[in-house]
């Protein structure tokens, strides 16, 4: 039986190793921050000009927080490369002839991934806030106020949890391509269609992104998700642990 | 020691390994034998608990592989020469395995010494031939330091050095004591590596048995004889009760008896000969022989040699010719 120990340590070798875990993690950080300090910046600017209704709703935390949408996508490479590169590159049948326990080959993978992601993420949420209230001037909101904090941390949790969800679908569709070419279209673009029309709404409050949202969010005045911002977590949460269960599913029943 | 039991894979309706039921010994270099698409990767992948079988078990010293601990300390294998991260270098690539099975780092180094690729170490596997991509799969096997090795078709891609290196390196590691298993296409090379032999075709067993015991069966040495009195020279042959068969393009071929024998007999009968030319059947048409009714893939429409043939007895096989014709030069 291999000793998780051993296994934890060697996929940290592994992920450590090759440029892709750099290059996707580091553009996540910056395309966030630039992306949330450019639009914090434009919204201060255009402040006066907005109608009353979005002046009232208007949420300094969540501005900030504007270039996670297309951050988030290199997240998503990230968790998707972590876990199909093995599969592309062949290293799969190595790797299960050194660690034949599948369940704890799959698992470790991910738990030095997640943890690597959830350092990154969190780092890029922070930078994100300040860098984005320091844009905002007087709009701008405080961390000690209510509920911030905690949109803070959530906006690191989101984007850690998109990681481990590529993770899952990456293993359950061994493929880099096919994986991204259906995450990416998914979130950059069917979610927020489903989101916009009236008719899909109620549908789309329920898909991980939409409701990973929710705990990122500190003014939600017009907002009629059913659930709060621990509720729309928990539902991302649900979402991510049936990607890892189908993953662990397709791993173990498939030949390598 | 691997013990194979009843080994069964199948794929929708195809059966790609049918009941296969043999063991690999330690202490020599068994060769796993049969023509492209037989079954032989789809039953190293069994082994190593990759592929899981329809039916059937295979043992590694009495245990299932996923039982193992740190498994690379008693298998060694070398599957693919790409089965790695082109982004990750050598040392890397070495490094990873070694901790995942708890070994000590310091044989990362030993074992790329062992194949060669000291220089490399840091470089990432993408830019590495196919022989640096070989030997880096190899060092892989090594790592453990493990008591079973298997190789699927290790000279591959392989210069000659290379391949000479590698046949020497699988004695070496049998002489030491190991189990080491080597799969090959190629008769020639296995006559060169192996002692015991297991040849398989479409999945089926169709020979487990001895070098030794495989030649003495298969190579068939015989006389070619053709004179433009063949009916004479078979009359003399007979009456010095010797058997001749005739071939269909008008040959002699006689068993059992030597050319210097058969030359002084036709001096003292005054028969012209053309031609009296002792012959080798090769183990490679051997083997194509055993084979030649299980190749999934045939190239050509000619209908396959019949198995029971005698070998080298078909008009379509050159004289002394295939691939394994100089074994016994090479291997003496």
């Amino acid at each position: 039986m291999a000793v998780v120990g051993q296994v934890l340590q060697s996929e940290w070798t592994k992920i450590k190793s090759v440029r892709s875990t750099v290059w996707t993690l580091g553009l996540a950080l910056v395309v966030t921050v630039a992306l949330g300090a450019l639009i914090s910046a434009f919204s201060r600017s255009n402040f006066d000009r907005m109608p009353v209704r979005e002046q009232v709703n208007f949420d300094p935390t969540f501005t900030s927080f504007a270039g996670m949408g297309l951050g988030q996508l290199a997240m998503i490479v990230f968790g998707v490369l972590v876990v199909s590169n093995e599969y592309s590159t062949g290293m799969i049948r190595t790797s299960l002839a050194a660690v034949p326990q599948r369940g704890t080959f799959l698992f470790s993978k991910i738990t030095i991934a997640t943890l690597i992601a959830f350092v990154v993420a969190m780092l890029t949420s922070f930078v994100s806030f300040f860098v984005g209230q320091s844009m905002l001037g007087s709009h701008r909101t405080s961390i000690g106020d209510a509920g911030v904090l905690r949109a803070v941390i959530g906006g690191g949790l989101y984007m850690t949890l998109i990681a481990v969800f590529s993770m899952g679908v990456a293993a359950m569709l061994r493929s880099p391509m096919l994986s991204l070419g259906i995450l990416m279209p998914f979130f950059f673009i069917i979610s927020s269609i489903l989101g916009a029309v009236e008719a899909t709404k109620k549908v789309g409050q329920y898909l991980p992104d939409q409701a990973g949202h929710k705990v990122m969010q500190v003014v939600t005045i017009g907002d009629d998700a059913p659930y709060g911002p621990w509720g729309g977590f928990t539902i991302m949460v649900l979402w991510v642990a049936a990607a890892l269960v189908g993953g662990y599913v397709v791993l173990k029943r498939r030949d390598a | 020691m691997i013990e194979l039991q009843g080994l069964t894979k199948r794929y929708g309706d195809k059966l790609a390994v049918d009941g296969l039921t043999c063991t690999v010994r330690p202490g020599i270099v068994t060769g796993f034998l049969g023509p492209n698409g037989a079954g032989k990767s789809t039953t190293m992948r069994m082994m190593l608990d990759l592929d899981s079988p329809t039916a059937g078990t295979v043992l590694i010293d009495g245990q299932h592989y996923r039982q193992l601990k740190d498994p690379l300390r008693t298998v060694g294998a070398l599957l693919d020469a790409k089965a790695m991260h082109g982004g990750r270098s050598a040392h890397n690539h070495l490094l990873c395995l070694a901790q995942s099975n708890g070994i000590p780092r310091s044989r990362v180094r030993e074992v790329l010494d062992t194949v060669g690729l000291t220089s490399v170490a840091g470089k990432r596997s993408k830019g590495f031939s196919l022989g640096m991509g070989q030997r880096l799969g190899i060092a892989g096997a090594l790592l453990g330091d493990p008591r079973i090795l298997m190789f699927d078709e290790p000279v591959n891609g392989l210069d000659p050095e290379g391949i000479h290196w590698i046949r020497n390196l699988m004695k070496n590691l049998a002489s030491q004591g190991r189990t080491v298993f080597v799969s090959s296409h190629l008769m020639s090379e296995m006559a060169l590596t192996a002692e015991h032999l297991i040849v398989i075709g479409q999945g089926r067993l169709l020979a487990d048995t001895s070098m030794a015991d495989f030649i003495a069966q298969n190579s068939r040495s015989y006389v070619r004889l053709r004179a433009p009195e063949t009916e004479r020279l078979l009359d003399v042959l007979a009456g010095a009760g010797i058997t001749a068969v005739t071939t269909e393009d008008g040959h002699l071929e006689v068993d059992g008896t030597e050319a210097a024998r058969l030359g002084e007999l036709a001096a003292r009968h005054q028969l012209v000969l053309h031609e009296l030319s002792p012959q080798q059947a090769s183990l490679e048409e051997a083997f194509m022989q055993l084979t030649a009714e299980s190749v999934e893939y045939h190239a050509h429409s000619a209908p396959p040699v019949g198995a029971g043939a005698p070998p080298g007895g078909g008009a379509a096989v050159p004289p002394g010719g295939g691939w394994g014709a100089d074994w016994r030069k090479k291997g003496s």
